[in-house]
Formats: C-alpha cells, structure tokens, sequence
C-alpha cells in the first residue's frame, strides 16, 4: 500500500512536468480512424515489400517453373502443334499468357503463406492485437501480396520475346493490369485459405493440391473451343480461365492476325454460345477477389 | 483485503491438496463468478471516486476451452502505477487471463476492464492503451530492429512527428540503438526480448502485459531483463502486468496474486504473504522417508511430504523444533536444513505443492488442468 501511495505521487508530478522531467516523448495513439486504417494497411504492404527485396532468391526460383512450360513444352509441342497453328504465329506465343499467369499464381500464394508462418512465428499476433480493423491488415497483405507477384508477373513479362509477342507498350501495359487483377485475386484465395489453416504444411498441400488443375483447366495450354462437354464446364469454373482469355486476347490482337486466325486462337470465353465480354470477365475475377478477401476478414475478426 | 487466508492451520502436506481442491472446488466456483459479476457494476462506480481508477479490474472471469476450464471464476484488481504479478505453474491459466484482457481471447463468462475500458465492448480502446509482450518472440526476424518498431508504430498510429524520436528513446532505454539497423535474427535471444519490451513501449501504453517475460533466457540476461523493467518504472508512468513461474522474478511485484488450477488462491504484496505463512519450513533427508512420514504425524502431529527429493514439512519456530525432533526421532537422519518461508512456501501453503511439483505434472499443461490428481504425488 505503502508503495502505491508513492506510484500516485510520481505519478502526479509527471503528469504535470513530464516533458521536462524525463525527456520523455509524449506520445497519444489516437482514435481508431480512417487515416489510421490507412496507414495500417501501407505498412503492411510496405512490409511485404522490404522482405520481398530481401528474397532475391525467390524471385529467381518462382521464374524457373514457368520458364520450363515456355520453352521446353512451349518448344517442344510447337511441331506437334504447327499443323493448326496460323503462319507467323507460335505454340510459344499462345501459351504465354498462360505462362505469365503462372507465375503470378505461385508468388501470390506463397505470399499468402507468409501468414502462415507468421502465425508460426507469432508476427501474426503483434498485428492482430494492434488497434486497427483486422480488415486494413488483410487489405494490406492482400495489396502486398498482389503486388510482388505482380513484380514476379513484370519480371516474366521482360522475357516476351522468348515467346516473339511484341514489346508494344499498349499491350505491356494491359497485360501489367490484368496480371495485378490475377495477382490480387489469388493473393485473397490465398489469404482466406492462411486464416483457417495454421500448419504451414498443410497449407502448402491444400494450395499444390489446387494450384495445378487451376492450371489446367485455365486453357492456358490450349483452345477453349471443342472441348468435350465435362471439360468445357469445368474450365467456365476456374476462375483463372476469366484471366488467361482476355490476356490471350490481348497478346493476339497485337499480333496482326487474320480475323480468322485470331477467332480460331482466342475465340473467347463462352457460355452455352455466349461470348463473355473482356470487361466482364475481368469483373468476375475482380468480384471473386473482393469476395475472398471478405471471408478473409470476417474470419481474421473472430476472437477466439 | 482480497486475500484469503492459507488453507487450514494444521501443518502443509500432501493431504493439504484435498482440503484446498474441496474449498475452492465447484461448490464455492459459482456463487463467486455470479456474485461478483452481479456487483461489477456498482463497484466500478464507488472505484471512480477515488482518483486514480484502477488499471485492470477484473470480476468472475471464467473461460473454457471445450471441456477444460483454464480459467474458474477469477476477480482482482490492479491498481494504476503498480506492478502486479499472476504467479503459477505453467497451465494454471496465466497466459488464458493474460489473453483475454489483452482482447485476444474472449471470456467466456465474467467481465474485465483494461485501463477503464472493457476487453469485449471496447476492445480497440483497451489494445490502443496496453503493450503486449509475449511469452513466444512476436518479432519479424527478416525485418531490422528498426523496421519492426517502425511496424509497430505504424500499426498503433504513433503520431509521425514522435516516431522518430520515440523510437531512439525506446531503444536507447534497453540498450539497442547501436543494433538497430541489424535484421533480428542476427539478435541473441536476450536482445529479442529486450527489442520487445522497447517495442511494447512505443506507443506509450498505460499498461504494460509482460506474459513471463524473462522465460528461457539465462540467468544474467533474466537479471537484466529486470534492470530494464525496474528502469522502465522509473521512467514510464506505467502500470505493469506479468506472469512468471519464477518466485525469485515475483519478489520484484508490489503485489502478486497465486493462481492455481485457474482459480486465485491469494493476493497480496510479497512481504504480507511470506507472512502469513508465519512458519519455517524444514526439510530433512533420511534413511526411510515413509518412517519419518509415519513418525512426524504420530509423535509431532505433522502432515510432511517429499518434495524436491526430501522429506518436508512447516513448522512454527523451526530452529527450536530440530532439537526437540531430534531428541525422540527414530528414523536416522542424514541432513537437515531450516529455511525462513519464501515465496515457495508461500505457493506451497496455498496450493499444497512447491511450484516446482507442480511444473513437474504439467509437461502437458492443459492435461494437468483435467487431471488435478497428479499434482499430488
């Protein structure tokens, strides 16, 4: 009690003199607000980006797996594939943006999985317990995420003559746009997926595990027309079909193509004979993100 | 006062461990919770008289985990500017409290309030007055000592222009600025914890939560540990809040509650408790401990028990007591050692156990929790 009583009177004579007393820097957090939202969800992304800088590594390795489909597959099936392919166009530049799309998908997931083993290292809990919304931290993963694997994407994208698409800066540019949308997207399925699972092993299973058939149900590696009925279907699910077509589209209109030529390699996503518009294509895949990353939040909110 | 007398007057023993699991069993479990909880509300009122309101309250607090009740009906309070320990084995529920009135756990019944404000209605109000730092290391190993204060600051909205100068001043106080360009995983476990601390303090809480802040650090950086922390309550006007299983660590408390089995079994400043034990305790070694068992019971009317190898036992006046013992003793005696009561016995009037019999069951914590038994032995 004796000791108390004393706590009090410091306690009053650095309320009064605080400044002077101790060189103390007085420091009030401020009400939650949106400014403070804000730059919760910079630093969050901030921070995925100085660890992406660290990790040059990474950057290398995630570049190896789509560089094998580009040009040993793309090479190697390129004679199989000759017979119905247009003059002038090659198996190399129709599966490219199949291969950009890939290796946009393996940064933004494993990004995803650094949630994973912050939990694991507890760096999850210093930003849980911080008095922001759980909702600028998932943002701020999300937008971090979306952006290094979109770096990744850009880093791909550089190699576009080894498929002979053409540097043109419209098409770069579109290209760029529609990766981040992918890039965002993924980073959300992959977020949504860390907030439920815990074991960074089971989260790298459950995403290999669903990474590959996303893959190729994507027509990434060939026409979506003519397909029997099961697969036709099932690639109008995957969500990274929404992706793949509008930048296939966009590579081969920069191609100058025949009108021909180009309704037989990118003829479109349809559905029961429908053409699906770019615009909303990419809508879809801009909705599903945004939804993914909703389920993401609500579940991070939960205390336990 | 909040602290309830030691558990009977007749000597500590291993029997003493049905009498304390009988009273602060089920029966008196619910009326506590509901009582307390009912008169939260007026008691909150009459602690707003006074000037300044308490850091921490806390009134029936309960919180199960499916069928295992971590924590059972608890009720204190910590008074603004004091530092405050919860002292127990690993598994009686520290880190569970800790939790929940740091937002991260919600209770499941019962209320608590973190410098004025309540851990569920309020929780962003509570999080932006406490520092946290944890049992496990929270840091970002890939980022600078800096990089994760910045984070931090960031996080807690530290107003930019006191970012910079706040964060020398954190740093400097545990002795880090010269390494805070360094990424942490060049760090030594002591300098995490110190980085912790510092970053614990940036945002300038008015609470602090030290969750055993000084567990598997050696010795030295322990003591050091403490400089800092004694350092901090020289320099912060804070109100600080630990665990630790280490009685020599709750010595450092203005006051300490003991909590077992998730229930507080007493509270109060170090000093009054080593006093209310109010008898030495003494701990011989013999040829046949359960002679000397039977023989202390049947000539001395002693409950003793084996604890840390030895046959012990509570005594008033211990150095008076040893003639007299081994005057009329039949059982040979090897050694023989008399001790003034400390914070051990003081855990081992109120739980029936030294702390360390008690670490020794817990390997499983929560188990040790559903099986109350093998803290007997």
């Amino acid at each position: 009690m004796a000791t108390t009583g004393t706590t009090d009177t410091t306690r009053a004579l650095t309320s009064v003199d605080e400044a002077a007393l101790a060189g103390q820097i007085r420091v009030a957090v401020p009400e939650h607000s949106l400014r403070s939202d804000l730059r919760a969800v910079s630093i969050v992304w901030r921070r995925e980006l100085i660890r992406f800088r660290r990790d040059r590594l990474r950057t290398i390795t995630s570049l190896i797996q789509p560089l094998l489909f580009l040009l040993v597959l793309g090479t190697g099936l390129s004679s199989l594939a000759k017979g119905s392919m247009p003059p002038g166009v090659s198996f190399k530049a129709f599966i490219y943006p199949g291969v950009l799309a890939m290796s946009v998908m393996f940064t933004a997931i494993f990004s995803a999985a650094s949630i994973v083993w912050d939990r694991e290292f507890g760096f999850l809990r210093e930003m849980l317990v911080a008095p922001v919304s759980r909702s600028a931290i998932v943002i701020g993963k999300c937008l971090g995420g979306a952006t290094i694997a979109t770096f990744q994407g850009i880093v791909m994208l550089a190699l576009a003559g080894l498929a002979d698409v053409p540097y043109d800066p419209v098409l770069m540019i579109t290209l760029v746009g529609e990766l981040l949308l992918l890039a965002f997207t993924l980073t959300a399925f992959g977020v949504m997926m860390a907030a439920r699972i815990t074991q960074f092993q089971a989260f790298m299973a459950l995403t290999q595990m669903l990474v590959m058939p996303l893959f190729f149900l994507s027509g990434a590696l060939y026409p979506l027309t003519g397909l029997p009925g099961w697969l036709s279907v099932l690639t109008r699910i995957d969500p990274l079909t929404y992706v793949v077509g509008p930048m296939r589209h966009a590579v081969f209109t920069h191609l100058n193509l025949p009108a021909f030529a180009q309704q037989a390699l990118s003829p479109g996503i349809t559905w029961a004979g429908w053409v699906v518009p770019i615009g909303l294509s990419l809508g879809i895949v801009a909705v599903m993100g945004l939804i993914m990353m909703g389920v993401a939040i609500v579940t991070f909110s939960r205390p336990e | 006062m909040a602290a309830r007398g030691p558990h009977g007057t007749g000597p500590d023993g291993s029997g003493q461990v049905d009498g304390a699991g009988g009273v602060d069993g089920t029966d008196e479990h619910r009326p506590t919770a509901s009582d307390v909880a009912g008169a939260s509300g007026p008691g909150l009122a009459a602690g707003n008289g006074h000037s300044p309101p308490p850091a921490i309250t806390v009134a029936g607090l309960t919180k199960n985990y499916g069928e295992i009740e971590a924590v059972r009906g608890i009720d204190f309070e910590v008074r603004t500017g004091e530092t405050f320990g919860f002292l127990g084995p690993n598994g009686a529920g520290k880190s569970t409290t800790i939790k929940i009135l740091c937002t991260l756990a919600r209770p499941t019944s019962g209320s608590a309030r973190v410098a004025g404000h309540d851990v569920t209605a309020e929780r962003d109000a509570v999080r932006r007055n406490i520092g946290l730092v944890f049992q496990d290391t929270t840091l970002d190993n890939y980022l600078t000592g800096a990089q994760n204060l910045r984070f931090h600051a960031d996080l807690y909205g530290v107003p930019t222009a006191a970012v910079a100068p706040r964060m020398r001043q954190v740093m400097e106080m545990v002795g880090l600025w010269d390494r805070r360009d360094s990424l942490v995983m060049t760090y030594s476990g002591g300098m995490q914890r110190r980085l912790e601390i510092a970053r614990g303090l940036l945002h300038a809480p008015r609470v602090l939560f030290l969750d055993e802040p000084t567990v598997g650090l050696d010795p030295q950086t322990r003591s050091s540990i403490w400089e800092y922390i004694n350092e901090l309550k020289a320099r912060e006007d804070i109100t600080i809040f630990l665990t630790t299983h280490y009685m020599d660590e709750a010595e450092h408390c203005d006051r300490i509650a003991i909590i077992d089995h998730g229930k507080i079994v007493a509270i109060d400043t170090p000093e009054a408790l080593k006093a209310s034990v109010g008898k030495d305790r003494v701990q011989i070694h013999t040829s046949d401990d359960p002679a000397a068992i039977a023989e202390l019971k049947r000539d001395f009317g002693i409950e003793a028990g084996i604890h840390e190898g030895a046959v012990t036992f509570s005594v008033t006046g211990g150095e008076q007591f040893v003639p007299r013992l081994f005057a009329g003793f039949s059982v040979p005696i090897r050694s023989v050692s008399v001790s003034r009561p400390s914070l051990d016995d003081v855990f081992m009037s109120y739980t029936g156990k030294t702390i360390r019999d008690a670490e020794a069951t817990g390997a499983d914590a929560m188990r040790q929790m559903v099986a109350h038994f093998r803290g007997r032995r």
